[in-house]
């Protein structure tokens, strides 16, 4: 299942699409392949599995947190794999991840496993188009999406040349910044997401800071998907065990999906 | 033909792996650095501050006893008699000028021992520049007297506390930091390493080293080193001593990357020799990496050489047969370092000990009177507390070994 069958739901639906992120192994392999699932019977439309990898320069406290912890239990690339077969069906499943891991695994490699086990598609942080042409022949081969980033510091070109190589949506980064919760979003990103639009007809979905419900309308407002990350990790790394986690991922992810729908 | 290409490859190596949002400012950045060197106003600055500031150019001195002993003869740059005792200071006056070209106020720095950490703060106090150093908590207490040094240049040391609390931590940390303050804040990174353009800037502003060594040799000697070797960690001093030499077709090339406990133990970082190829920090390179693309830990004696990448342009030079990179060890490095100090009576940097200790053994398979060229990068001022406890000497033996 492509991104594009949640984005035709939500349109229908008149509201903005929940993105849930999550590292796959964390908080434990099987209790990562549990939390998809609670985000997705709480209302998220697709979701997103983090790859943990040892140096993630984009990512902010929490996600480093969750990262280290999966890989110091023995998480394998591999293993994604294995999540997404589990969970896939019901939403899109995308993976995040930083571009070394599938460079090491290789580029078209990963792809055929990826789709085979009923992947979306892949986000990539650290890679833009430019040096993509590997991923690009490879998504086209396996038919997945491949979802570039913009920035506030973007400009016109850049962001018309990234949205061009997009398939599935365009992922706007909304704060320069690492990930990470805040108690504010970004001015910048209404205005981000304006300039993106005018570049290209597919979904933006907005990342970085969101928390709650009520962040989740004020973005659901002008973006096409709310993107959720470091508040989903939060509700294992501030709980004291997985159980509680699971709980408080079940009532962030209903907050979230109600924020959306407003 | 340019080097990198436009858009900062070589070969297969280099690129630009980082987000998005730094994308702008790397474009920023090339084309204020390409004017700059353009700019009589700006190359004539940074020269007078190079001589005046940073005691350059560097003597190019002949080491006769060292000489006698090796069988060939060995020619010392001598870097470690330069402003904060290394080569590092030619790239921190190069960046810090262009930072006030372009304008901003700030410089962020990460540092391995502290070195680049030190010479940046140097820089920040003589332009008047904010300074914020990254450097992993592990080495902030290894290396507590350059963290008193940056503070009294007055910088800001972070120690780092995220996934191994190293240098490719502390790099980490100052790319995090970058992406947020980059409209004021420029990145004075530490070596050839990192997205395009900073292995071919940091290589601009180093390469004073082999373009004043080929000139000084030519006039002392009449001819051309046969030899020209120099340590690699990310590897600024040796693409700054290789790339006047490039072209010089009987020059030969030689990098020494840090054998650490020896290459068959693992616990080592010789890159190239051991590495394969894969992108991190920014560049596609030779990185030590397990089986899935994770980051493996460097292990070395000498923190300066102690990084699990590589500049991509040495990735290339190692790839093309340019140049050709051999691991020397933890044991070989201090052997070198010891006969330096007793023939020469001059005490180097443990980095540069392993070019020269790599140096020393290429000289055994040499013909008598081959003309070998060592950068000597660096003095051994900071590297007391490992000579101590290496060697047993004063100090306090007991503790011997237990910090390598």
């Amino acid at each position: 299942m492509r991104a594009e069958a949640a984005f035709a739901k939500t349109r229908a639906e008149d509201r903005s699409a929940l993105v849930g992120y999550l590292p796959a192994g964390f908080p434990t392999l099987a209790d990562s392949i549990k939390a998809v699932d609670i985000m997705i019977d709480h209302g998220a439309d697709l979701i997103e599995l983090g790859l943990p990898y040892s140096d993630p320069v984009m990512d902010g406290p929490a996600i480093q947190k969750a990262a280290d912890r999966a890989l110091a239990a023995g998480f394998r690339t591999r293993q994604v794999f294995e999540v997404t077969e589990a969970v896939a069906g019901r939403v899109p499943i995308l993976v995040m991840t930083y571009w070394n891991l599938v460079e090491r695994y290789g580029v078209d490699r990963f792809a055929r496993d990826f789709a085979a086990a009923g992947g979306a598609g892949l986000i990539t942080p650290d890679l833009i188009p430019d040096e993509a042409g590997e991923w690009i022949a490879a998504s086209d081969a396996h038919d997945l999406d491949r979802i570039f980033l913009v920035a506030p510091s973007s400009t016109e070109e850049r962001i018309a040349s990234t949205v061009a190589a997009c398939r599935g949506f365009v992922y706007a980064q909304s704060v320069m910044g690492v990930t990470g919760a805040r108690a504010a979003t970004s001015a910048a990103a209404p205005e981000l997401v304006r300039r993106t639009r005018a570049h290209t007809d597919l979904p933006v979905g907005v990342g970085l800071g969101v928390k709650n419900g009520d962040q989740a309308a004020e973005i659901g407002a002008y973006g096409d998907a709310v993107i959720v990350g470091s508040a989903i990790v939060g509700c294992y790394l501030e709980s004291e065990d997985i159980p509680s986690g699971h709980q408080r991922l079940a009532e962030l992810t209903a907050d979230l999906a109600e924020g959306v729908r407003r | 033909m340019p080097n990198p290409d436009p858009s900062g490859h070589w070969g297969e190596f280099g690129g630009r792996f980082v987000p998005e949002a730094l994308i702008a400012a790397l474009d920023e950045l090339e084309a204020a650095h390409t004017a700059a060197l353009a700019d009589p106003a700006f190359t004539t600055e940074l020269e007078a501050l190079g001589r005046e500031y940073g005691n350059l150019p560097s003597p190019l001195y002949f080491a006769e006893r060292l000489s006698e002993e090796a069988g060939v003869e060995v020619w010392l740059k001598r870097e470690d008699l330069n402003h904060t005792g290394a080569h590092k200071i030619r790239n921190v006056l190069g960046q810090a000028l262009l930072t006030k070209r372009m304008g901003k106020t700030r410089i962020i720095a990460e540092t391995g021992a502290g070195q680049h950490g030190v010479a940046s703060a140097t820089a920040a106090a003589y332009f008047g520049l904010d300074c914020t150093v990254y450097m992993g908590e592990e080495d902030t207490r290894r290396q507590a007297l350059n963290v008193a040094r940056m503070r009294l240049l007055g910088a800001e040391v972070v120690p780092v506390t995220t996934g191994s609390r190293t240098l490719k931590d502390a790099m980490n940390e100052a790319l995090r930091e970058w992406v947020a303050s980059v409209d004021h804040t420029h990145y004075l990174i530490g070596s050839v390493g990192g997205p395009h353009p900073f292995p071919m800037l940091v290589r601009d502003y180093c390469r004073g080293i082999g373009d004043e060594a080929r000139a000084q040799f030519q006039e002392r000697t009449g001819a051309l080193p046969d030899v020209v070797a120099a340590c690699v960690g990310g590897g600024s001093n040796a693409m700054g001593i290789f790339t006047a030499f490039l072209d010089d077709e009987s020059v030969k090339l030689y990098g020494f990357e840090a054998g650490g406990d020896g290459y068959d133990t693992g616990r080592h970082a010789a890159t190239i020799t051991a590495g394969q190829v894969g992108v991190l920090h920014g560049a596609r390179t030779y990185v030590l990496q397990d089986e899935d693309g994770q980051t493996v830990e460097s292990h070395s004696i000498s923190a300066g050489l102690d990084y699990p990448g590589v500049g991509p342009e040495h990735a290339h030079l190692a790839a093309t047969g340019r140049a050709v990179y051999e691991a020397v060890d933890d044991a070989e490095a201090m052997d070198a370092l010891e006969k330096l100090a007793r023939t020469e009576g001059i005490i180097c940097a443990i980095e540069s000990a392993h070019g020269l200790a790599g140096a020393l053994r290429l000289a055994k398979s040499l013909a008598p009177g081959t003309r070998v060229l060592v950068n000597l990068s660096g003095r051994g001022d900071k590297d007391m507390g490992n000579v101590v406890e290496y060697f047993g000497f004063a100090g306090a033996p007991e503790k011997k070994g237990d910090r390598a």
